[in-house]
């Protein structure tokens, strides 16, 4: 065991709910490490303003986790931003984990905040034609579609609400969802069903994204018929939710069938000494308060584990 | 106005400014969105690691930014942000919309080198 790489704790994952954790834990002077494989503040970043977190009137979220990442520095917590995970270990007293540069960092206690992110469709073309008619933003990219026509996939809240606002822009936008319902809220229904720029295309999913430098069209298929149609699109916003970034621990810890880290109350894992926190556990409400509280509790518990484990094995000099 | 770290470029003026007085440049023209916010994070985590290329971000509706908006790597971009690498003050390879870690450093190891002494 390398001590230079051997904390008490490591966080994996550096939103909201991780970096509470690394502020707790290294201020009460316990060896923090957070690794993140992403950007630091997570979701939260993405949010232009955050006008609900107590005690703060109005602050952008890219604002407020910076903010944070520099409280968690100053109680001493190492962070190590856009790693890549290669392997973890989670059973056992010493947890290890491998980054994908042959590093290998240990510790007596894990809090996995690993996050969330946008659902993409993975079909052939997507990847090559991001940005170049592929958008995940209407509020970033909608102005570059003005008098075209697109198309935006999904059937929830964001997806419908989005469409409406992309009328601003777009001369006709077509809505394709794989139900033959939508999963959103009555008033965002209405307001779309009601637009006179939008139409659907029901029972449909897009399996293939087609154009050469450009986006130039789609292949759909109906499901209820099987039927593959092809259409010229100018652009295609992909809408259809969040997934958590929970694959790395499929098969080492207690996930729900949507891939959610299973916890307690204290935020304990069907593995001990192991903790989770955020947007990535199974929940109801995901936002920024609820995210830091969790992280609160589970740094206090993994604490207590801690103090308990070197307690046992006499690490602490008397 | 763009939160970041990074310099921020505010007129075409101080773009060329920098272009002139750095040999290897990388300019993330966005706005504070979901699809920009993350390269400009990675690209103030790689500031201490490529120290010989200079960062720097520049908003996309600052009307300044036509430098950008107007170069003909990025023509059919319809995703920001538009990320401009320049070598001595051409333009060696634009990306439009998110990019992840991997991406731009195999463009910066690519293009910008560090210069190795035998």
């Amino acid at each position: 065991m390398d001590t230079n790489n051997h904390y008490d704790a490591i966080v994996i994952g550096a939103g909201p709910a991780g970096l509470t954790a690394g502020i707790y834990l290294s201020r009460a002077k316990i060896k923090t490490l957070i690794l993140n494989e992403g950007t630091v503040g997570g979701q939260m970043v993405l949010t232009h303003e955050i006008a609900n977190y107590p005690g703060v009137e109005s602050i952008s979220g890219y604002q407020l986790a910076n903010i944070m990442k520099k409280q968690a520095k100053t109680f001493g917590c190492d962070i190590k931003s856009n790693v890549v995970i290669s392997h973890l270990s989670l059973e056992g007293e010493i947890k290890s984990i491998t980054l994908e540069d042959g590093k290998i960092f240990t510790s007596h206690s894990v809090i996995l905040t690993p996050g969330g992110r946008s659902r993409t469709l993975g079909v052939p073309g997507e990847s090559e034609l991001k940005g170049k008619g592929i958008s995940y933003c209407a509020t970033c990219d909608g102005d570059f579609f003005t008098d075209k026509e697109i198309m935006v996939v999904g059937g929830g809240n964001s997806a419908l609400e989005e469409a409406v606002s992309l009328t601003k822009y777009a001369s006709k936008v077509t809505i394709v969802h794989q139900f033959d319902h939508f999963q959103a809220f009555e008033h965002a229904i209405e307001e779309a069903k009601s637009h006179p720029k939008i139409n659907f295309m029901m029972e449909s999913v897009i399996t293939s994204f087609n154009g050469n430098d450009n986006l130039e069209g789609v292949e759909v298929k109906n499901l209820k018929s099987g039927e593959i149609n092809h259409f010229k699109t100018d652009g295609v916003f992909v809408f259809i939710g969040y997934i958590p970034n929970t694959e790395f621990l499929k098969g080492k810890i207690e996930l729900n069938k949507w891939g959610e880290i299973i916890v307690k109350p204290d935020m304990t894992t069907s593995i001990e000494g192991v903790y989770a926190a955020g947007d990535s556990i199974a929940k109801q409400f995901r936002q920024v308060t609820t995210a830091v509280g969790e992280g609160t509790i589970a740094a206090l518990a993994a604490s207590n584990f801690i103090d308990k484990l070197k307690s046992k094995h006499k690490l602490i000099p008397v | 106005m763009l939160y970041t770290n990074l310099k921020h470029i505010e007129s075409a003026a101080e773009h060329a400014k920098i272009l002139n007085e750095n040999e290897n440049v990388m300019v993330i023209c966005g706005r504070m969105g979901p699809m920009c916010i993350p390269v400009y994070g990675i690209a103030e985590d790689l500031e201490d690691e490529y120290k010989h290329v200079k960062f720097c971000d520049m908003e996309f509706d600052n009307p300044e930014s036509h430098v950008i908006r107007n170069l003909p790597e990025v023509r059919g971009f319809m995703g920001i942000p538009f990320t401009i690498y320049y070598k001595n003050g051409k333009v060696v390879k634009a990306t439009s919309s998110i990019q992840n870690r991997q991406q731009v450093t195999s463009i910066l190891d690519q293009y910008f080198a560090a210069t190795v002494k035998a």
